[in-house]
């Protein structure tokens, strides 16, 4: 096994996690964790295609050694992430205030008998 | 198995540790914690696939800033943490979902595992025509020529993200100042290091910015070590956050994508397509487009670090 193929593994690893815990945890926060890992995951899996799409720079004496378009497809998906976690944060830290909980669980409705 | 596979498989590991105690931990300051870590080991990743670009954007972004908003989150919420236990399902559904989540992964295996030979690559498309980009560092040339309209998107949406995260302000704190990211302690070490610290940062987001154009580095990593000093020094109370209401600082925050814009407008008519370069004006029109961008991104990047505006208590409030 090459190491790229190992990373392609942990990448995967890293989606099923991640998705796990943004379905299983009610803490938004936790949430908006396990959304990264699930992101990382992502971009890693981009990163594993671009290695081994690489070949061609490395021989045209460019240096870079990976695919520069899935490359500067993960550096915007980097920064839009930010973004989305941040206006997650702020949204959270939002509903805290309101609400004095952080999760959107609601209690349910007493049964009448 | 040789010595560097060897070390690929801890680093994997490693990850994967770290990733299972994000998702495990009982505390989420820990969890964050966690999640830091798992960050800048993820940049050593990024420089074993060969992708040193994404390396410094993964360290200072996706483990840097963000563990920094993340931190400040959880500090914040911890009081109510207690509470969140009511809406965990049970162990039964539990047990589904994560069955659902490993044939997820197990069906992401199978796919890396059966990636065809040869790989499929647009690297010698973008190695042919780089040259007349006058750059020499692929993912620039990427992010600024052949994939120009992606990064123009990419930056007009941070625009509306910040907009978004000041919308949740409250009504009197509109305009006003964002809280301070951190307690006021003067003559701490935090102090020292806001004060000793920005110059040589300064100096190697600009660094970064302009050895974009040939070897690893660009526009978002100086913009990012940029925003990084900043926050530095409001955190440790050296400078209050602006108030959001100020003329100068909204024209900075829209002012590199108006650029970019225009730009990409004035390729229409000098170049016959939006976001065409002229002949042998491309090397100095990616640079204005970076040069301009990068204070609009660490202002931008900061801000959403700040979050929304609050009523103005004083420092630290």
């Amino acid at each position: 096994m090459t190491a790229t193929t190992l990373y392609g593994l942990c990448a995967a690893a890293l989606v099923g996690l991640g998705l796990y815990g943004l379905i299983c945890h009610p803490g938004a926060l936790r949430k908006i964790l396990a959304f990264n890992l699930l992101g990382g995951g992502v971009f890693l899996l981009f990163g594993v295609i671009a290695q081994r799409g690489g070949g061609a720079l490395t021989a045209a004496g460019l240096g870079a050694d990976s695919d520069p378009v899935p490359q500067a497809l993960v550096i915007t998906g980097l920064v839009v992430a930010f973004a989305a976690t941040a206006i997650a944060v702020g949204l959270l830290r939002r509903l805290a205030e309101a609400s004095r909980q952080t999760t959107l669980y609601q209690a349910p409705p007493e049964q009448k008998s | 198995m040789s010595l560097a596979l060897a070390a690929d498989v801890v680093l994997a590991l490693l990850i994967l540790g770290l990733a299972i105690w994000t998702i495990a931990a009982s505390e989420t300051y820990g969890a964050v914690v966690g999640f830091v870590a798992y960050g800048l080991l993820v940049a050593l990743v990024w420089v074993r696939l060969g992708s040193v670009d994404v390396a410094m954007t993964e360290a200072a972004l996706g483990s840097g800033l963000t563990g920094l908003l993340l931190l400040g989150a959880a500090a914040h919420l911890a009081p109510l943490e207690a509470a969140e236990g009511r809406g965990r399902p049970g162990p039964g559904l539990r047990l589904l979902v994560g069955a659902l989540c490993v044939a997820v992964t197990a069906g992401l295996a199978a796919v890396v595992l059966s990636l065809p030979e040869p790989a499929p690559t647009l690297a010698p498309a973008v190695a042919e025509h780089l040259a007349t980009l006058g750059v020499k560092n692929p993912v620039t040339g990427v992010l600024l020529g052949y994939r120009a309209v992606d990064t123009l998107l990419e930056t007009v949406v941070l625009v509306p993200a910040l907009v978004a995260v000041w919308a949740l302000a409250t009504d009197p704190a509109w305009g006003g100042r964002p809280a301070s990211p951190g307690p006021k302690v003067p003559g701490s070490a935090l102090t020292l290091l806001a004060q000793t610290l920005p110059p040589f940062g300064i100096l190697v987001g600009i660094h970064l910015l302009w050895i974009g154009a040939d070897a690893p580095g660009g526009k978002f990593q100086g913009a990012v070590v940029l925003a990084a000093m900043w926050v530095l020094v409001l955190m440790a109370g050296l400078r209050r956050p602006p108030a959001l209401a100020g003329r100068p600082l909204r024209w900075l925050i829209v002012l590199g994508a108006l650029v970019f814009i225009a730009i990409g407008l004035s390729g229409v008519w000098l170049a016959g397509a939006f976001l065409a370069y002229p002949e042998g004006l491309a090397k100095p029109l990616i640079l204005a487009i970076e040069i301009v961008l990068t204070p609009s991104l660490a202002v931008i990047l900061g801000l959403l670090l700040l979050g929304p505006p609050v009523a103005d208590r004083g420092p630290g409030a």
